[in-house]
Parts: structure tokens; C-alpha cells; sequence
């Protein structure tokens, strides 16, 4: 069994054994981030380039960790120290890279479908970690990944995306994903931030929280990007955490307790109250451990197939 | 096809007891010592052998299973993508006297991945090498410590080893394959 497509682009089209391959692969992964030497060999001699048009620090750290375990060389890049801020374009910042002879690249630009050019204009392998408001697959996955290592399956959890999916490459992702795995995913937000016909993706639509709280087992509360609020698509950051925040009070209500992801950065008792962030319920920092084994998987899976 | 028995179900079960006994004999019982078998039938020859060390000594030891997919020399290249398992050695190797544990030694580059995945977890104070059975045409300066038996082949023959764990039955068999349906060297 090897994933279908040289690049991992996003998890849309992807196949519920493709998708349980990668949740496999990634269990060995795991073990190995809890050994005290953490760096196993397999992508020895393999060149990965992370270019990186937009600025994140943990997808970054995180791909960088899994690519340094994996043993391969590494070359970080972002937009601030390079050409790009000359005038550049992407193909000619790629196939340049791509002249140095490397095997890898993987990328976040704030431009949907980056990902899906950039693999048709270069040989090396293509790993999407964030095209514009498109996909995320990696994010997907290790939401996946946490959910299955909490409940054991994902076939037919009740898993509930809140906030702006309008703009959120992770809601898709998730979507996409966990759909295919057989989970029921509703989403819940207010009307300006849910985007219209979303229910075609085999989706449910709330738009109270104190609908979806009884009949769900997991909520993956969205960071809500304040400059969202300027362009006047909520009123406040008060109003929207008295109608869409995440906190005790509310989950409270909830026959059995909910499990609370987030995936980062949070604005404290803005999408979620910070005693909720850091209860037991919450497995926010497992997901960020999880990450570096998901995308170990995906660089191994990727990187060792030919 | 031809195929030709090694071993049966008994002289399995006795060279298993004979092993066992050589590994307590040589490492004088079984104080810091522990069993590491390789993925797949590694593993199961570890545990068998820890039940007969029991047996023989009143006193069980370790066993770990090291998944070596990681550190395979062949990793890329090939057609079809190694199932990556995980490894589970729940103990801190460092100090241990390891018994690392293999069906078939052949060219050895089994074992080299083994001894680097090993090392990757610790040091260990002392690696030892069973195997059921060796083949020879080695491809690496590597030999084992506890041989259940030594089977001259020739490169265009298979050592099938067969254990009630995941086969029909125990049993070793020598079997010719042609050159078209020649498997690939482990």
C-alpha cells in the first residue's frame, strides 16, 4: 500500500485507505518522539526546502522538527529575507530552488492552489501546508490523528468545526477528511462566516452553540483572525464570544464531556475561554506533538516512494 | 518448484529448547539479559524462547520487537512500499545484555539495520546475535553467537521459515525458485 499521488496537496479526493495509511504510519512516528534519541534514518541524503510565503511558527517548527528526525538536510525559507520581496514570482522562486537539486519542497502561501501549481512546475515532491483559504492537509490530518488516538475510531464521532469556516483552510481540510473516514461533521459559526452551500460537503449547519453542544464529542474551535471584524463580519470580539466563544459554562451542558481542539493560535477568551484551553478536556498540546508525527509520516511516505 | 524440509515441528520445538539453553549457558543465567526479536518472525521466535528460559531458569527476561523498516538500506527503490510497524521495547537497553533474535541470517543487512535501530535506543552493555537459521552468503562482516542451524544454500534457493503464530504449521523448508520468481534478498 503507497499513497496514490506524489504530493500531498490537500485531502480532498483522498481515499479512506490513504488516509488510514498516513494515521498508521504516523502511530510509529509517535513512538519514536518518545525515545531519547529522536532522529531515525530514512530520508538520509534527501533535500527538503520549506518555503514559507506566509509567517507561521509552529507549522513551521513543526515540519522542520519532522524533516531533522527523518534525517534529511533542510533548508528553511521565508518571504521577508528573499527575492520574493524583489519581485519575484513563485515558479521563478521555485525552479531556481529547484536548479540546487533538491527533492523536497514543502509550502504556504496566502494564494489557494500555490500548492497545486508549484507541483506542476517542479520535479520534487510537494507538501501543501497552508495554500490561501484552500487547504491544510497536514493540520487535517493530525486532527484526525488526535481524535482517533482519543476515541479509537472516527467512524461516526460527532465532530463539530466552530468559528470562521469562511475563511479556514483547516475547516476544509477537516471537512474533507473527516467525512471520508466516516465521521459526522456539522459546522457552526455565525451567518457572515459560513459560507453559503457549505452543506454540500456532507456537512450539518448550526449557527447556536447551545444547538450543536448537546450532540457532539468533539469541538475544533477556530481561531477567529481579528482583522475579520474591521472588514464587519461580527460586531465585536465581545459580541462574538458571548454567542460563539467556547467555555465551561457552555460545554457544561453537554450530557458528556466534550473534547476541545484548537488549532493555534488561540486568542484567549475570545473563540475560547482560557480555563477550557487548559482543562482536561482539551488536547490542544497533543495535537501540536501529534503534528510532527503526522508530518513525519507524510515525509517518509512521500520521500521514500518512487 | 522444489521444496525440501529442514525442519519439522519437533526438531523446531527441540532446536528452540537447545537455543534457549545456550543463551542462559553462555550469558550464566538470565541477570541483565533480554530478548529483542525483529519483525515478523523474529518476534515470535523471542517469545518462544523466553517461555523456554522460564522454563529452565524459573525466571523470565525481557522481550522487546524491533521494527528495522526505518533503517533499511533498501528503503527506496523499491517497488512496493515496506509496511512501517512500530518498535516496542519497553525497557531502557542501556547497560542490558541483548539477545537479538532473527529467523534467517542471509546477506546481513538485516542485522546491520538492527544493530543501528538498537543503538538509536541506548547503549547496550553487550549484543548478541540468535538466529534459527543461517544460510550463509553474507554480504557484511557480521556472524551470529547462537546458530539453530547452518544450511549451506545456493543464491537461487529460499529459506521459508514457518511458525503456528502466523503459518499453518513449524517448519523450516528449502525451496528453489527460478530466476523470474526469485524473491528479493532481506
Amino acid at each position: 500500500m503507497k499513497l496514490k499521488s506524489r504530493h500531498l496537496l490537500g485531502l480532498d479526493g483522498m481515499s479512506k485507505e490513504e488516509i488510514a495509511l498516513i494515521l498508521d504510519t504516523a502511530v510509529s512516528f509517535r513512538e519514536i518522539l518518545d525515545r531519547p534519541i529522536k532522529k531515525v534514518p530514512p530520508l538520509q541524503g534527501k533535500t527538503v526546502v520549506n518555503l514559507f510565503f506566509e509567517s507561521s511558527t509552529r507549522t513551521r517548527i513543526s515540519f522542520e522538527l519532522a524533516e531533522r528526525r527523518l534525517s534529511a538536510d533542510v533548508v528553511s525559507f521565508s518571504t521577508a529575507a528573499s527575492s520574493v520581496s524583489k519581485g519575484e514570482t513563485l515558479k521563478d522562486t521555485a525552479r531556481n530552488i529547484e536548479a540546487m537539486k533538491i527533492d523536497m519542497v514543502v509550502i504556504r502561501h496566502p494564494a489557494a492552489g500555490s500548492a497545486h501549481f508549484l507541483s506542476r512546475v517542479v520535479d520534487a515532491n510537494v507538501i501543501n501546508a497552508g495554500d490561501g483559504g484552500h487547504e491544510h492537509p497536514t493540520q487535517g490530518l493530525l486532527d484526525m490523528y488526535t481524535i482517533w488516538q482519543k476515541f479509537g475510531s472516527l467512524d461516526g464521532l460527532r465532530v463539530c468545526m466552530v468559528g470562521d469556516i469562511t475563511h479556514s483552510r483547516v475547516a476544509r481540510s477537516n471537512i474533507y477528511g473527516l467525512t471520508t473516514m466516516g465521521a459526522e461533521v456539522s459546522v457552526c459559526g455565525p451567518n457572515t462566516l459560513i459560507p453559503r452551500e457549505i452543506e454540500k460537503l456532507g456537512v450539518k449547519v448550526f449557527h447556536r452553540l447551545e444547538d450543536v453542544i448537546p450532540r457532539v464529542d468533539v469541538l475544533n474551535v477556530l481561531r477567529i483572525q481579528l482583522e475579520r471584524q474591521k472588514s464587519g463580519l461580527f460586531p465585536s470580539l465581545r459580541e462574538y464570544h458571548r454567542f460563539f466563544g467556547v467555555t465551561k459554562e457552555k460545554v457544561a451542558k453537554a450530557p458528556k464531556p466534550i473534547t476541545i481542539m484548537h488549532p493555534g493560535p488561540i486568542n484567549r477568551d475570545v473563540e475560547l475561554s482560557a480555563d477550557l484551553a487548559d482543562s482536561e478536556h482539551s488536547v490542544i498540546l497533543q495535537q501540536v506533538t501529534n503534528g510532527v508525527a503526522i508530518r513525519m509520516a507524510v515525509l517518509y511516505l512521500l520521500g521514500t516512494s518512487n | 518448484m522444489r521444496k525440501n524440509k529442514i525442519l519439522d515441528a519437533e526438531s523446531f520445538r527441540r532446536t528452540i529448547n537447545r537455543l534457549a539453553h545456550e543463551v542462559v549457558e553462555r550469558n550464566k543465567g538470565t541477570e541483565n539479559l533480554a530478548l529483542v526479536g525483529i519483525r515478523t518472525r523474529g518476534e515470535f521466535l523471542a517469545q518462544r524462547l523466553e517461555k523456554k528460559i522460564q522454563e529452565i531458569e524459573g525466571k523470565g527476561v525481557q522481550v522487546g520487537i524491533l521494527d528495522i523498516t526505518l533503517y533499511r538500506d533498501d528503503l527506496r527503490g523499491r517497488l512496493d512500499q515496506p509496511q512501517l510497524k512500530s518498535t516496542e521495547i519497553l525497557f531502557d537497553v542501556t547497560g542490558k545484555i541483548i539477545v537479538l533474535v532473527d529467523d534467517v541470517l542471509f546477506t546481513g543487512r538485516t542485522i546491520r539495520a538492527a544493530l543501528n535501530a538498537l543503538t538509536d535506543l541506548g547503549r547496550p552493555a553487550l549484543i548478541e546475535l540468535l538466529v534459527l537459521i543461517d544460510r550463509g552468503h553474507r554480504e557484511l562482516p557480521i556472524k551470529a553467537d547462537f546458530i539453530g542451524k547452518s544450511l549451506p544454500t545456493s543464491l537461487k534457493q529460499q529459506v521459508k521459515v514457518m511458525m503456528t503464530e502466523t503459518d499453518p504449521e513449524d517448519g523450516v523448508y528449502l525451496v528453489d525458485v527460478d530466476e523470474e520468481g526469485k524473491e528479493m534478498r532481506s
